[in-house]
């Protein structure tokens, strides 16, 4: 949100190109559903074909947000598959642990066939290791099913300062910041789930991590935030139902930080 | 999607059902609102802050003032609803988990409304006046899946007008916002069905949130619960 120089940028040719790209983003909802049992791969990709391409390239720096969030999304869907691989889930949580993996999965499509059709390059994925180099045991192994748990919780919550982090950059494009945006409360929606999984509050009270890991702090700094545009919003509840009440972007540096301790190259 | 026989009747989203039995009254609101337009320029404009609690219409306005403002309405529904879940006996005898997500949103709800009063300053609409003779405030299930309703409009509202704001600013405020009615939404939904906090029918083969609501969807939909008219007509909606 601090570099904001893409408005000084604006291209005049910009609303046309919205404007007819949002008509194909209509049409591929209308395909959605039949292209639902059609195999994963496929269908993202001539979606997000269909919804973004226009022959036209879009630019560097939403490019560069679009790489910067399929990363992310690398790290969740490789993390949910291995933990459902693995057998570490409990059946009883299972379906939970499905849906989020089936979303980001999803996610990583979405976001590879938008690069690729807006005339990018998608990173390839990164190889990880979800022990963060030996600071924590193998969340895959099943005695640490409350690990797996965490990370999930640290990197659902991730998601969604990472995505709010972005959206100011993305504000040239109406239809890639609308499935940002849609992106970034699903996240959200998974986020509640774990942490409520975990025993705590759906949401983030004061930056309070909920996890006895030193390193997951960084996730939550800033969350404390009760100032919103100025305005004290504390004098209209408490401190903690007012830093709750409001979610926190992080930077981009930020978030790369915290997915760099699960990336090894 | 009206047109469905009643053998479908289950299929039928609860806002669609809203949309059905509520379509006399957004016929008359949205005649309203066309009038409103064919009359700009002409009118003696009395829409800014003239309008007292549960008079007549408010006026949302234009640009971002109109968005922001829309949000005001919908925080000012969603606080009105949870004030009255925190009173009423379903949530008196309700388990203590139940109480506290309850009353946490409540105040939630209340901060959010607050905050876009104050931001907005002199140009906030009116407050509203709302109508929730449809719900009972002593049924869990009445309750519940009115919070779902109105947690998951939230949701699609804020994803709707995030592209029609102007000031980054405003969309990381926001921004802010819409996680948190996301997190609401999901822990509502498995209060109701447990795993469906993001089931199919809010999140679509994509793995997206859908689908994100333009302004007058979203004001259809609520329509049922306020009765003060909301003149949307001056929103951007591109």
């Amino acid at each position: 949100m601090k570099d904001t120089t893409i408005f000084g940028s604006l291209d005049p040719d910009l609303t046309k190109r919205v404007l007819s790209r949002r008509n194909a983003v209509a049409e591929t909802g209308k395909m959605a559903g039949a292209l639902a049992m059609a195999s994963m791969p496929v269908a993202f990709g001539i979606m997000a074909k269909s919804a973004f391409a226009q022959g036209t390239a879009l630019p560097a720096e939403i490019l560069s947000v679009l790489n910067f969030a399929l990363t992310l999304e690398y790290l969740e869907d490789e993390f949910y598959r291995t933990g459902i691989e693995a057998r570490v889930i409990p059946s009883a949580d299972l379906p939970i642990f499905e849906s989020i993996s089936a979303h980001e999965t999803a996610h990583v499509g979405l976001l590879t066939g938008a690069i690729s059709s807006g005339g990018g390059t998608p990173l390839a994925k990164p190889t990880f290791d979800f022990t963060a180099g030996g600071l924590l045991p193998d969340p895959f192994s099943s005695p640490n099913y409350p690990i797996f748990q965490a990370l999930s919780q640290g990197f659902e919550d991730t998601g969604v300062r990472a995505y709010k982090g972005q959206a100011g950059a993305l504000m040239s494009n109406d239809a890639i910041l609308t499935t940002a945006l849609q992106i970034h409360s699903v996240e959200a929606r998974h986020a509640s789930a774990v942490r409520r999984l975990r025993g705590q509050k759906g949401w983030i009270t004061g930056n309070s991590s909920g996890v006895d890991v030193d390193a997951f702090q960084a996730i939550y700094n800033g969350e404390e935030n009760t100032t919103q545009g100025g305005v004290n919003t504390a004098q209209f509840g408490t401190g903690d139902s007012a830093s709750e009440a409001f979610d926190e972007p992080l930077l981009r540096s930020e978030v790369e930080t915290i997915a760099g301790f699960f990336i090894v190259s | 999607m009206l047109n469905k026989s009643l053998d479908d009747e289950e299929g039928l989203s609860f806002l669609d059902k809203l949309a059905r039995t509520t379509g006399r009254r957004t016929f008359l609101q949205w005649s309203g609102m066309t009038l409103a337009v064919a009359a700009l320029g002409c009118s003696d404009d009395n829409d800014d802050g003239g309008t007292g609690p549960g008079t007549g219409e408010v006026n949302l306005g234009s640009g971002d003032t109109g968005i922001l403002n829309y949000a005001y309405a919908l925080e000012q529904l969603e606080a009105a609803f949870y004030t009255q879940v925190v009173a009423g006996a379903y949530f008196t005898g309700a388990p203590t988990a139940e109480q506290t997500i309850l009353s946490d949103i409540k105040n939630h709800e209340v901060i959010h409304r607050e905050f876009l009063k104050a931001a907005l300053g002199t140009s906030a609409i009116a407050d509203l006046t709302v109508d929730f003779t449809s719900v009972n405030f002593a049924d869990r299930n009445s309750v519940l899946t009115t919070a779902r309703t109105f947690e998951d409009l939230g949701v699609s509202a804020y994803n709707g007008a995030g592209k029609l704001l102007a000031d980054a600013n405003n969309l990381l405020a926001a921004g802010k916002i819409v996680s948190v009615e996301a997190r609401h939404a999901a822990a509502i939904r498995d209060l109701i069905t447990p795993g469906s906090f993001a089931a199919n029918d809010v999140v679509d083969a994509n793995g997206l949130d859908s689908p994100a609501r333009t302004p007058a969807e979203v004001l259809q939909a609520a329509d049922t619960f306020i009765t003060t008219t909301i003149n949307a007509s001056g929103l951007p909606t591109a």
